[in-house]
């Protein structure tokens, strides 16, 4: 492609001044989960003292933000671009249980329950992305129906293979080490690692590296982006990849680290990535969001999930708590986003 | 006469039951603009996406300097030189000026695996080209473009066109938006486009803008060539007649004016 890029000799005024003004930092879409963040710390602050702010506290909600926002971060940029996947509360129990039953149940090796695991979700990924390409259904009911699909899978193989709804897995060694421990013998989960690893991997490929704009402009206008030359299916079925296989990743080292695991369990996934992704700031009709926006979604639920229990609370209370957020963020988000849009330098200065 | 960049050959393309384009052969050369002039529906947008790979023709050739090609994706066209203003979109609202005007060919700065999007590159290169097609208030690549106002987002799908048009330039009506000032700044820049040596093909219903650059003109009804002339070979009103779809616009309009004439100035009623 010829480009006869970045010929210095540029009329405008160079990109003015869009440093670190305090407007500049309003506009990012990541904004108003930040502000979630601070107000949800402050109120815990306040009314559960500050130890869930101490180590033990810390791991408590970490761990939850670790499991959740490894799956958040790919539903969010589906999101982004314009889909929605809610099959995640299947892999979930699907991943758990298919490491079980072929390392637990079978007593085969760790490495190719996980090999296994991963491949499937792999393969449901693939599913969802190609009925969404070809059929043009929207993607929440071709997910819901592999939703439905893959929970019915996991409960009637697991009954019949193993005659239970719960299997036992024992790992040891680098495995369990890898996938399924606590930090230095504490309460911290290596997940939190994979988890701020991952979202560095994220950070790159979405906002740094070139073809992260891709999922915006998917998002914006799938037309437009495939008639501008990105390849828009390839796109679609690698992110279903990304979520699917991230969902099944979680199960599986849930089983690893809990030595078991059970066909039930997982639904919560499916409302709780959404709520971290549109409390981060992602527009649910795409073409607007930010990882590092999600990132901060994902510890603001999980703090509010976890420090009720250091409240005098209820912890029945803690729905209301993240119903009253998500709606105030929404309409954070709103606001700040149409100050994005609205915004334009300074007139004046020629 | 120099050699067709880009021909179609007997192209035919129906969606389902339903055809379209009926047995199309035209031709574009380089340093020339062929306008593609017909009523609504006649089929003009969906000829120049066979051209820009969005379709596939149901039938029928599409040849590039005089080989077979196919396009079966846009990028395989853009990658053939061809480049191309669809008449809706274009643009994404909530990105910024910088980041939609390079859409599938992102700058990058940095090495090997990590090369990064060089955001000032791209902002600097977008407004410069904005603000080429007349659109001077445009100073900050960051801008969102869902804040500009829709000739200005039209002007930027235009400008990205101009800057990526290797070889074909294809404008489905890009004036359409436009006001006075900026749609005189697009058909200055077709016609640079033209001076460069490019192959331009310019869909507009006015006949002002066609008559304008046009040097080659084709005219579809119902989905076939029904005209295809030279610049000079047909008067203005033959022209407006062919572009109505065969109907006599400029008799029309005469007997409009008798009438009015006739009345003290009334227009008739609407024909019941
Ligand atoms: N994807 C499609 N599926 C079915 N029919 C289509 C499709 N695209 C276009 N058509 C039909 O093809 C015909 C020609 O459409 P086209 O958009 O090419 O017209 P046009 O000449 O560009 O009109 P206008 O001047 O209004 O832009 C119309 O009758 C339209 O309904
Ligand atoms: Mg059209």
């Amino acid at each position: 492609m010829t480009m006869n890029a970045a010929s210095p000799s540029i009329s405008a005024k160079p990109v003015a001044a869009s440093g670190l003004s305090l407007g500049s930092l309003l506009r990012r879409p990541e904004a108003g989960a930040f502000l979630g963040l601070m107000a949800v710390m402050i109120f815990f602050a306040v009314f559960g003292g500050i130890t869930f702010l101490q180590p033990a506290g810390m791991s408590s909600w970490l761990n939850v933000a670790a499991n959740l926002g490894i799956i958040a971060i790919p539903v969010g940029l589906l999101m982004i671009a314009g889909e929605l996947d809610i099959s995640v509360g299947a892999m979930v129990p699907f991943g758990a249980m298919t490491v079980a039953v072929i390392s637990g149940h079978y007593g085969m090796s760790i490495w190719l329950g996980i090999a296994v695991t991963l491949a499937f979700g792999l393969i449901v990924g693939l599913i969802n992305g190609y009925l969404v390409i070809k059929t043009a259904v929207p993607s929440l009911i071709v997910t819901l129906g592999t939703l439905f699909a893959v929970q019915g899978i996991v409960l009637g193989l697991t009954v019949l293979i193993t005659k239970s709804t719960s299997v036992a897995l024992t790992v040891e060694g680098p495995a369990k080490a890898i996938f399924g421990d606590f930090l230095f013998g504490g309460q911290l989960q290596v997940m939190v690692i994979w988890w701020l690893v991952l979202t560095a991997a994220y950070v790159f490929f979405v906002h740094l590296s070139p073809k992260g704009n891709w999922l915006f402009a998917m998002g914006g206008d799938k037309v437009s982006a495939r008639n501008a030359g990105i390849p828009t299916d390839r796109v679609t079925i690698l992110l279903f990849v990304l979520s699917s296989t991230s969902a099944a990743f979680v199960g599986m080292c849930q089983a690893i680290l809990y030595n078991s695991a059970q066909v039930a369990g997982g639904q919560s996934f499916i409302f709780n990535s959404i709520i971290s992704v549109v409390v981060g700031g992602v527009l649910l009709t795409g073409g607007f969001g930010s990882v590092i926006g999600i990132f901060f979604g994902t510890i603001t639920f999980a703090i509010v999930n976890q420090g009720i229990y250091y409240t005098d609370f209820d912890r029945n209370w803690s729905s209301l708590i993240i119903g009253v957020l998500l709606l105030g963020a929404v309409l954070m988000n709103n606001t700040f986003r149409k100050m994005a849009l609205s915004y334009s330098p300074k007139k004046g200065a020629k | 006469m120099a050699a067709p960049i880009l021909a179609l050959r007997g192209v035919n393309k129906s969606f389902g039951p339903i055809d379209v384009l009926h047995d199309i052969t035209l031709e574009v050369r380089p340093g020339e603009v062929l306008c593609l002039l017909g009523d609504n529906g006649a089929g003009k947008s969906t000829l120049i996406k066979i051209m820009s790979g969005v379709h596939q023709p149901s039938s029928g050739k599409i040849e590039l300097d005089g080989a077979e090609v196919s396009f079966p994706t846009p990028r395989a066209a853009q990658d053939a030189g061809i480049s191309t203003v669809h008449q809706f979109g274009g643009t994404f609202p909530l990105m910024s000026i910088g980041r939609s005007f390079f859409v599938g060919v992102e700058p990058t700065k940095g090495w090997g695996p990590f090369k990064v999007y060089d955001r000032r590159t791209a902002n600097a290169v977008a407004v410069k080209a904005v603000q080429e097609m007349g659109i001077t208030r445009i100073t900050d690549g960051d801008r969102l473009v869902g804040g500009l106002s829709g000739g200005e987002r039209q002007s930027l799908a235009i400008a990205r066109a101009v800057h990526f048009g290797a070889r074909v330039l294809i404008l489905d009506e890009p004036t359409a938006a436009l006001g006075v000032k900026q749609a005189t700044h697009v058909l200055r820049i077709v016609n640079e486009a033209k001076k460069r040596g490019l192959a331009v093909i310019f869909i507009t219903h006015q006949v002002m803008h066609a008559m304008a650059v046009g040097d080659h003109f084709a005219v579809l009804i119902r989905g076939a060539v029904a005209a295809d002339f030279k610049k000079g070979e047909k008067t203005r009103e033959e022209i407006t007649d062919l572009m109505a779809g065969g109907a006599s616009m400029a008799s029309l309009e005469a007997e409009i004016e008798g009438y009015m004439a006739s009345h003290g100035g009334h227009p008739p009623p609407p024909a019941a």
